[in-house]
């Protein structure tokens, strides 16, 4: 039986952490060497983690698909990161930043993770500044900012277009001195395919060496999972191409809870697709709606260039709709609007599926060079990829799915309900409810990984001092190494075939994206749940593997992760349909305010769901975390 | 619809890093000028597929320029024809209708073959864990204004903390030297403030880790141009700088 304990400490939600922390088991410095911890996954998470818990003295091993930890995902992040520092005296404070991240999440987030998290924020840029990550700087020496969708303050620090690099730079290097100094031992080219158990609790990993097929396992006291989000479960999105819901999955399966995983964000400025063979869907920075004004033609029927319409036959529409948020309003709004429009007929570009944003009046204004210099690299990067000149033309944008806000349910010490099983950054789902707000994944990404997780796992860890880690040759070990051995040689072993796995990952992608995407319906979620099986039948009948399991295959590799996702998605529609609120970036189409916004029903839905694995062919079963809202009052969003 | 290509792609293949080698010539025919290189890849290797032959196996993730993991020679330039262009970036557009075009994985003796196209660059992050970094523990740093930092300043670093590690400099270089790479990590470092104290350490420990795994540099410049991010000569010459001044005041510091 499993109960949701989620762990929060009493008290008023600003002194919960320092309470918690003075409260919780501490391990003793000396003693942190004779605890060994993994961690999976070297994004800002995985890499701010495994460098603090090194330096704390803890054994740390940590592993990732990358040749490199400095390839993660999280280095494509462009935008920024938000810190409550007040430092541009626009009325900035860490109880602002907590408000706009409970409300832009649409009340579906725990108040009391969310405060922690704008608390820390702070000594994030602080820690950051210390490692050299060259944040963008006034001419005085002081630290730049700029502000972001859902914001009315400018709390967003940024380097260019290309923070998450320089974030990410900064926590491999961190990680780099300590492998150097050999407190971590770095698994590159390795897989995380299983999470072992033992006696209910978290003591290990198997892994596939991607280099020589080789199948391994790890033992541990505490198993970090830093593993981000399953984006790519639409197949076309923001994220890196080996993105995947693998090692969370996997946990899943071995008894940790899936907390809201119809929970998609949706970002409202990327490139629109312009074939049938496009593999991903890039995003050009939402800062861009700083400057630039989103339009459509009035008219359907509209010929004309961008430039030769004129200003009464725009409509700009985020203007007109909400006055005082204009062209930064938060994502989902941003993005519904966005398919409005394209669905009304009014979208441009030669597939009229895009939206435009238009830097003309920016130009004008400041002039080309100041544009040049805030935005230069994202204009170089649309010119690359469109051939179109965005200085001259606007650019062409629609939504695409970026982010997920649903991950494996963890407690206020960001344990999931595996004991000593942990998960950290996107690979969560506590911080950012419903919708996610600009630049406060990388903020949460980096809180989780330098702040609080190494403060936290010392409270499981403390009562387990003298006990040795679970030796790898015990059977729960070589139990879970044959089955991770089986079902990776099965797919090459299998004759014939159809198609390759990149066949069916587009079609299961396709499913989720009509029926799962921005707007939903009963019986559009119906229609997911009879077909999803179906597809993945047919995927695990004649999906065609080529190649040996020994040695370097990259079929092999996406071939498990697709089969996961197959079996995600089932849950994902489940999740959707018993949701019937909208809410964030999950619109149902049932429930809408008579303007077409979106209407949450906060009497029967504020909790976080989270599904427990029943067995292979059984449906999960659902738990209700009921969300409390004490310190942010509910009320219904409103940017007009 | 976007234009159709009809292209004749010599493409290395190798199966590990002690296999021989060979090319494979495939029509890539029907491909769509707006996809880019690796997409135009993708749709060979669906082909091969269906015709049950192993598809290429090529670095790649972010497919945005950003994550430094893709990269080939093509027609023997580092990351092809455009100007500060990750393969990812470049688009089949810069490609004519009936071009052959040679496709080779990085070549230097520091990044063997693992596989077709795809090289083994952790010499990299031997050279990074050397000393490319700042030690900053994670705890209660002092307010991070409180470092004022001119604007000149940050954006060098920032220019030369623009460096994906790639590779294409060390792959262009006739030396496969890596000057390029290791340099605009000690620039980063060594300009801004909180990067003094370790300053001539670092740059010791770096450029002769980089010693260790390639070879040297005269100066060339091929690298800048097949630099995906343009990251400037200029900062070999502070590397070099600051090298001699390491040399003399490492040994000072240790009273030698
Ligand atoms: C284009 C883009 C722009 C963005 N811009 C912003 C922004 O401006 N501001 C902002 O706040 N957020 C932004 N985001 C979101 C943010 O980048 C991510 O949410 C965040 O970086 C996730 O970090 P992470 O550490 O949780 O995961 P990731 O960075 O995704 O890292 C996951 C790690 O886990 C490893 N891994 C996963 N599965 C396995 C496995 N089975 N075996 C071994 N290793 C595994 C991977 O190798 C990788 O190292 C952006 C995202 C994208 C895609
Ligand atoms: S795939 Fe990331 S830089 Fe090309």
């Amino acid at each position: 039986m499993v109960t949701l304990d989620s762990k929060v400490p009493d008290g008023p939600v600003a002194e919960k952490w320092d309470n918690h922390k003075f409260s919780i088991k501490l391990v003793n410095p000396s003693n942190k060497r004779k605890f060994d911890i993994i961690v999976v996954g070297t994004g800002l998470a995985g890499s701010s983690a495994a460098a603090s818990l090194a330096e704390l003295g803890y054994n740390v091993k940590v592993f990732t698909y990358h040749d490199s930890p400095r390839r993660a995902h999280s280095i494509a992040a462009q935008g920024g990161i938000n810190a409550a520092k007040n430092y541009r005296n626009d009325g900035d404070s860490v109880h602002r930043l907590f408000y706009d991240t409970v409300k832009g999440g649409d009340y579906r987030s725990r108040e009391a993770n969310v405060h922690r998290l704008a608390q820390v924020s702070v000594d994030i840029i602080d820690q950051c500044v210390a490692q050299g990550v060259p944040f963008a700087r006034e001419y005085g020496g002081l630290l730049a900012n700029r502000s972001f969708g859902g914001a009315q303050v400018s709390r967003t620090f940024y380097a260019r277009g290309q923070t998450g690099q320089q974030l990410l730079l900064g926590a491999y290097q961190a990680l780099a001195s300590q492998i150097a100094t050999g407190k971590v031992t770095l698994y590159n080219h390795s897989d995380v395919l299983d999470i072992v158990t033992k006696d209910g609790e978290a003591c290990g990993i198997v892994t596939r060496d991607m280099l020589t097929g080789e199948v391994h396992s790890h033992s541990a006291h505490a198993v970090v999972l830093a593993t981000g989000g399953y984006s790519n479960v639409y197949y076309l999105s923001t994220n890196a191409m080996a993105c995947n819901v693998t090692a969370a999955w996997r946990a899943h399966r071995k008894g940790a809870l899936f907390a809201n995983p119809c929970f998609s964000q949706i970002h409202p400025t990327c490139i629109p697709a312009s074939d049938e063979f496009q593999s991903k869907l890039t995003l050009m920075s939402e800062s861009l709606r700083n400057d630039g004004r989103i339009w459509v033609p009035r008219d359907r029927d509209e010929t004309r260039s961008a430039d030769q319409i004129p200003e009464d036959d725009r409509y700009y529409y985020l203007e007109e709709k909400y006055p005082s948020f204009g062209n930064l309003v938060p994502r989902d709004v941003a993005s519904r609007n966005a398919k409005t429009v394209v669905d009304e007929g009014r979208g441009v570009g030669p597939l009229k599926n895009g939206v435009y944003l238009d830097f003309a009046a920016a130009i004008a204004r400041d002039g080309a060079e100041a544009v040049k210099e805030r935005y230069g690299n994202l204009f170089d990067m649309y010119e690359r990829i469109t051939g179109e000149d965005p200085y001259s033309t606007p650019m062409r944008i629609y939504p695409a799915i970026h982010y997920t806000m649903g991950g494996l349910w963890v407690d206020y010490n960001l344990m999931t309900t595996v004991p000593g099983l942990y998960a950290i950054g996107e690979a969560n789902f506590s911080d950012h409810g419903a919708n996610r707000l600009g630049a406060s994944a990388l903020m949460q990404g980096l809180a989780d990984g330098y702040f609080v997780l190494p403060y936290t796992i010392g409270d499981h860890l403390a009562p387990k001092l003298g006990n040795t880690p679970v030796p790898t040759t015990d059977a729960v070990f070589t139990e879970a190494v044959q089955a991770v051995d089986d079902r990776t040689r099965q797919w090459t072993t299998k004759k014939g075939g159809t198609h390759g796995v990149e066949y069916y990952h587009r079609e299961l992608g396709k499913i989720v994206w009509e029926y799962i995407g921005m707007a939903r319906n009963e019986a559009g979620l119906q229609k997911a749940l009879s077909e999803i099986p179906a597809l993945r039948e047919e995927f695990r009948k004649n999906v065609k593997v080529l190649g040996s399991p020994d040695g370097i295959n990259s079929m092999l590799e996406k071939v498990n992760r697709v089969d996961d996702f197959m079996e995600f998605a089932e849950l994902k529609a489940r999740d959707a349909l018993q949701r019937e609120e909208s809410c964030g970036g999950h619109f149902r189409e049932e429930s809408q305010t008579p303007e077409g916004e979106a209407l949450r029903d906060d009497e029967n839905f504020a909790y976080v769901s989270a599904w427990e694995w029943k067995g292979p062919d059984q449906p999960q079963e659902l738990h209700k975390e009921p969300l409390e809202f004490e310190n942010v009052k509910l009320t219904q969003r409103s940017y007009k | 619809m976007s234009k159709m290509l009809n292209l004749k792609l010599k493409i290395w293949r190798q199966d590990g890093p002690h296999s021989q080698g060979a090319f494979l010539e495939v029509d890539a025919n029907d491909i769509p000028e707006d996809a880019s290189f690796l997409e135009m890849l993708d749709v060979v290797n669906e082909r091969l597929i269906d015709d049950d032959v192993e598809p290429i196996t090529f670095g790649h993730d972010c497919r945005e320029g950003i994550c430094g993991s893709c990269g080939v020679m093509i027609n023997g330039q580092a990351h092809g024809p455009e100007k500060a262009t990750a393969t990812c970036q470049l688009h089949m557009r810069k490609f004519n209708d009936g071009d052959e075009i040679v496709v080779e994985p990085w070549k230097a003796e520091a990044f063997p073959v693992l596989k077709d196209l795809m090289v083994d660059r952790r010499a990299f992050d031997r050279i990074i864990e050397a000393g490319g970094y700042i030690s900053a523990p994670t705890g209660t740093p002092q307010d991070a204004n409180a470092t004022l930092i001119p604007k000149e300043v940050a954006d060098t670093a920032m220019d030369a903390a623009a460096c994906i590690g790639c590779g294409a400099c060390v792959a262009a270089c006739p030396n496969s030297a890596a000057q390029l790479f290791t340099s605009a990590k000690l620039a980063h470092l060594n300009v801004l403030p909180q990067g003094q104290s370790e300053r001539w350490k670092r740059t010791e420990n770096m450029v002769e880790t980089m010693e260790d795994f390639f070879g040297s540099c005269t100066n060339h410049g091929e690298c800048h141009d097949a630099c995906p991010k343009e990251i400037s000569l200029d900062f070999i010459a502070f590397m070099n700088r600051d090298y001699v001044k390491a040399k003399v005041k490492n040994r000072s510091l240790a009273a030698q």
